[in-house]
């Protein structure tokens, strides 16, 4: 492809203390695509997420995000973080808010928006993630997928370019896995730009572009989701896959 | 004993402006030792070097001695470096930073309750430090440090009636002159005591308001019932003719 990717991550690495967390990582994700990042616990999937928003910074490597080098603190982060949405393994919802209150927030403190207009925006995000009877719920009257999904929410109201999962489904009982999996496949297919760190592969499948394996620290293995799925992989990721497929 | 005495007392105006004095000297001294203590408590948590330092040198000077030292203290050897202050203000002052050492500790822990999951979440929606600090860590710390807060407030009630070694006329001080000068010792301290448990039943009262209030859910359904009864007077409106 000819477009410029709208993330484009060259050559990361990251130490945390004496441990090597990332080693010389590089990926591109095109606008509309969604990549699934596997691999055990332990690989550096997370701390790759949190390079791109800056949570945690990489120690060396450049990152472009929408044409603008970033990784140099060019762009203060918080700003950077308005345009990236995410979602962690814990929810992390404001317990002292409501479901609404959580969504409506960021837009009423960082863009400045009015409380009215806040809500109509909380209310249209909550229906698309089909959770707007509980609207005025708190965190801990809801269900972990029910969490999840306004978590979801919360981070769609800043409209983000690029949102990134973090293990969104690994805190939930199998039966909230699907209606998150749903919500998440649903924005892929309309063209979110996504960053997925699960072992979900159901999801993998039907959402996902394409699927980096990781292992300590480094990308091993990349393919499109078609090849990855045909068997075009490495034996490790071969192995890897039949552990959390079984 | 004369129970007649003591409400002559209660209600003389000496007691009355003594119970005013107390509580304008509690009130003070609370409000400026939080927002002491809240500089101290984001001292101790900021990320440079200098402030952990000082706010440590701060809790060890303050919590280190007592506070009727500290009141004598700030009274007669601040005059000495040029530091000229009524003997209120002097009140006032000493309470404040002994106040702030306790109220900084109270205030710490109410901020460290807040797990580091929700300022991450906060980072992550594009808000800065202090977005971050107002909306989502304060308000909820501020319901854990509440009931620790309402002891420090009745203790600070308490703790008032040491300034009257400096003078300040507060309500033992009044008390105690009125009962040195009649002998009416039975009288004049239960009026001044009868001062004390309102006050504190006032506090207490204050205190389980703003428990009620700060708590989130309480006030969903306080909104509810403003909802209904917006969308009730619209049908009201439609059935006036």
């Amino acid at each position: 492809m000819s477009q410029k990717p709208l993330l484009e991550m060259i050559g990361i690495d990251k130490t945390f203390g004496r441990q090597t967390v990332l080693k010389n990582c590089s990926l591109e994700l095109q606008r509309g695509e969604t990549v699934v990042l596997i691999g055990p616990s332990g690989s550096g999937k997370s701390t790759l997420l949190r390079c791109v928003n800056m949570l945690s910074p990489a120690d060396s490597g450049d990152v472009f995000f929408a044409n603008q080098h970033i990784s140099r603190g060019e762009v203060p982060a918080h700003q950077l973080r308005q345009r990236i949405g995410m979602v962690f393994q814990n929810y992390e919802l404001f317990s002292h808010l409501t479901a609404a209150e959580n969504i409506m927030l960021a837009p009423m403190t960082v863009l400045g928006m009015n409380r009215i207009d806040a809500r109509k925006l909380a209310d249209k995000l909550l229906a698309k993630v089909r959770i707007n009877e509980r609207a005025d719920h708190f965190p801990d009257e809801l269900s972990g997928g029910q969490q999840q999904r306004v978590a979801i929410a919360r981070a769609l109201a800043m409209k983000p370019e690029l949102m990134l999962y973090d293990e969104p489904t690994s805190a939930l009982d199998p039966e909230m896995i699907r209606e998150v999996l749903e919500v998440m496949a649903e924005l892929s297919a309309e063209g979110m730009t996504s960053m997925v760190v699960t072992h979900e592969m159901g999801f993998a499948r039907r959402a996902a572009n394409k699927i980096l394996f990781m292992e300590e620290g480094e990308i091993i293995d990349r393919a499109n989701t078609d090849d990855f799925f045909a068997g075009n992989v490495s034996e490790r990721a071969q192995r890897f896959l039949t552990q959390i497929l079984h | 004993m004369s129970i007649e005495l003591m409400w002559q007392y209660f209600l003389s105006p000496e007691f009355i402006q003594g119970a005013w004095m107390t509580l304008l000297i509690t009130l003070c001294s609370l409000l400026c030792g939080v927002v002491l203590g809240l500089v101290l408590a984001l001292l101790q948590e900021a990320p440079f070097r200098t402030g952990k330092g000082l706010a440590f040198f701060y809790l060890w000077l303050f919590r280190g001695t007592p506070v009727l030292f500290q009141i004598i203290f700030v009274y007669n050897v601040l005059p000495g470096f040029g530091l000229r202050f009524s003997a209120f203000t002097c009140a006032v002052l000493a309470l404040s930073l002994n106040e702030g050492a306790y109220m900084a500790e109270i205030l710490r822990s109410g901020l460290q309750a807040v797990k580091s999951g929700q300022r991450t979440a906060g980072m992550a929606l594009g808000m800065t430090n202090g977005q971050i600090m107002r909306k989502i860590v304060l308000p909820q710390a501020a319901r854990i440090v509440l009931p620790p807060m309402g002891n420090q407030m009745i203790s600070m009630l308490k703790s008032s009636a040491l300034v009257s070694v400096i003078a300040v006329q507060e309500l033992l001080l009044v008390a105690n002159q009125t009962a040195s000068a009649s002998f009416r010792y039975f009288e004049a301290l239960c009026a001044a005591g009868i001062y004390y448990l309102l006050l504190t039943t006032l506090f207490m009262i204050f205190q389980s308001w703003l428990e009620s209030a700060l708590d989130p859910k309480q006030r969903r359904s306080k909104s509810q019932k403003r909802l209904t009864r917006l969308f009730k007077l619209p049908k009201t409106a439609r059935e006036a003719p």
